[in-house]
């Protein structure tokens, strides 16, 4: 059982990691990078069945932290989507990526 | 006073700087909407002097805590020295980046509260950082000392390069927290715990899952590698470097890094200790990379900003070959430079700030000719600076190196010293030239320089971080002393000893 849900994690976290790389709309990076986090949840959540209760709290406090990542970045992205109409990430290139 | 960790109230004192801290950047909000405009609500530079009060609050609080120790087993912060001097650091580098942005705030129209305070919430989050022995705490640390910056790098919405600055950050910053917390996740899944302590017992007694903990240290590296910029993970630094506004990338590049060090050194000598072969390598490589890349990109910037954001990533890699090394003079030494580069950058940045009017044009090299003779004594600080960043002898940049080397010698990292010393050799070319811009170049018109200007609390802050550079170089055995009995102190309560590799 621990097996399979490390496994469904470690693919949970690899399709997080791969939507980081390939897709260029802000948004969606965000959300794979929510899916990471929530992947780390998951095996989290598995391994406390054998390790105790601790793993299902460092859950509560991972889940706070993605909330106030998504505050601040969801912010960001307005801010920039207001001086460029558009969130794609390829636009951006004042700096050179 | 001692501190007993199994009362809760004592964990309380335990952690009065970053209380304190807390604390004073909310009544730093509030004094910046408690009244109307036109009622007379503290100025930009009222709330900036608010926050360097609550600053020296904090710094005394830190002091304070050397008089106290500690019993009834550890907590998930520690109170050795090692915390504490980190935490110097960290309030070192806050103060100098809060003086030199006080112009800058009012001139860019900037949120003052909101700047001051995110800089105060973003010391607590590296203070928690470099003082927590537990997993947890550090990724709570991190991302409390990230979110923060996130928002400051940001914070000029009127400037899109600010925003792409502050989303680029954001994407990669968050991105690699990702990383960083499945590796503690592998990591407590291989041991049982998150204590760093504790792994570390796991780990020597060799009952930790192989294939977890190896997966874990790697996810972890890759997390940390992130935040200190280490080559191939350092895409983002020129960007955001650039990007951001400048007093906020003197913050980012000597803070946010500093804590990540601090951090780093924390966890893989402490509790990753024991499996020392199976990451040094990796690390020996990210060093060597980072420092000959980073150079030799520096070399072709025009952009004095960026040509910063490269060096940094360059000191990144000088520093890394301390955690290589893995010893007592090294990890001294990593204490030592953390300090002198946090003077001696902010200060580089300081002079780049007025030259640029106190916003960001004239970032170029040629916006720099003519400025030593025009403005000698901004010439001579920048000067100063730039030969300390190089490594010139006399300054604390040197003596920095002379260490760090001193550590890789000690552990017989001969190839490392050679390739540090190549970089530096290297680095002189871009240190120098803007030197050589300033006092060999015309300027392009008399009045090419009017506009540059220092405020009283830039000038403060500059004369200090001169003064400290040069004290340091000068005479460095006196901070080398403090940071050695630091990391004494941190060896000892883990009961690790520094190693030569076979």
């Amino acid at each position: 059982m621990l097996i399979e849900a490390l496994i469904l994690s470690a693919l949970l976290f690899g399709v997080g990691t791969l939507g980081v790389l390939l897709r260029r709309n802000a948004i969606i990076m965000f959300l794979c990078i929510e899916l990471q986090l929530n992947a780390v949840n998951l095996a989290f959540v598995a391994l406390s069945r054998y390790l105790g209760i601790d793993g299902q709290v460092f859950v509560f406090f991972v889940m706070t932290v993605a909330a106030a990542e998504a505050a601040v970045g969801l912010a960001i992205i307005i801010s920039i989507f207001r001086h460029y109409e558009t969130v794609n990430v390829d636009n951006f290139n004042l700096l050179k990526w | 006073m001692t501190l007993d960790f199994s009362t809760p109230a004592h964990y309380l004192v335990a952690l009065l700087p970053e209380l304190v801290l807390s604390l004073w950047g909310m009544v730093v909000l509030l004094a910046g909407v408690w009244k109307k405009e036109e009622e007379g609500r503290p100025s930009a530079d009222d709330l900036g002097t608010l926050s360097l009060v609550g600053l020296l609050l904090a710094a005394g609080a830190n002091g304070w805590l050397y008089t106290a120790g500690s019993t009834g087993g550890h907590g998930m912060v520690t109170v050795d020295e090692f915390r504490l001097f980190a935490n110097w650091i960290f309030l070192v580098a806050a103060f100098l980046s809060i003086s030199i942005s006080f112009t800058y705030v009012f001139r860019q129209r900037l949120q003052a509260a909101e700047t001051y305070s995110l800089m105060l919430f973003a010391v607590v989050g590296m203070m928690l950082m470099g003082g927590s022995h537990n997993l947890i705490l550090i990724f709570l640390a991190l991302e409390l000392m990230s979110v923060a910056v996130y928002a400051l790098a940001a914070i000029n919405r009127r400037d899109r390069r600010s925003a792409e600055a502050g989303l680029k950050y954001f994407l990669l910053g968050a991105f690699s927290s990702g990383f960083f917390l499945y590796g503690i996740a592998l990591i407590y899944g291989a041991t049982g715990t998150v204590d760093v302590l504790q792994i570390q017992r796991v780990v020597i007694q060799g009952e930790a899952v192989a294939g977890l903990l190896f997966g874990g240290i790697a996810l972890l590296a890759v997390g940390f590698a992130f935040k200190v910029a280490a080559v191939p993970f350092h895409m983002w630094t020129p960007d955001v470097y650039e990007g951001a506004p400048t007093p906020v990338t003197a913050f980012m590049a000597t803070g946010v890094k500093a804590a990540a060090f601090v951090a780093f050194l924390r966890v893989f000598l402490v509790a990753f200790d024991a499996v020392y072969e199976t990451w040094y390598s990796v690390f020996w490589w990210l060093a060597a990379v980072t420092m000959v890349a980073a150079n030799l990109m520096a070399l072709v910037q025009s952009n004095v900003k960026r040509m910063l954001a490269y060096s940094s990533i360059a000191h990144g890699g000088y520093l890394l070959v301390a955690l290589v090394a893995a010893n007592e003079t090294a990890s001294a030494a990593l204490l030592f430079y953390l300090l002198v580069y946090a003077l001696m950058n902010i200060g580089a940045f300081a002079v780049v700030v007025s030259v640029a009017r106190q916003g960001e044009e004239r970032l170029q090299i040629e916006d720099y000719a003519g400025l030593g003779w025009q403005k000698p004594a901004l010439g001579v600080f920048l000067t100063v600076f730039l030969l300390s960043l190089a490594g010139f002898p006399g300054t604390g940049g040197f003596m920095g190196k002379i260490f760090l080397l001193q550590g890789a010698v000690d552990s017989e990292l001969w190839v490392l010293a050679v390739v540090l010393v190549m970089a530096t050799l290297i680095s002189y070319w871009y240190y120098l030239r803007v030197a050589w811009y300033m006092w060999m170049k015309e300027a392009p018109e008399a009045e090419a320089h009017a506009g540059v200007m220092t405020s009283m609390p830039m000038k403060v802050a500059l004369v200090t971080a001169v003064g400290l550079v040069l004290f340091l170089g000068l005479f460095p055995s006196v901070g080398l002393g403090v940071a050695e009995r630091s990391v004494a102190a941190l060896f000892e309560a883990a009961g690790t000893m520094g190693r030569v590799i076979p």
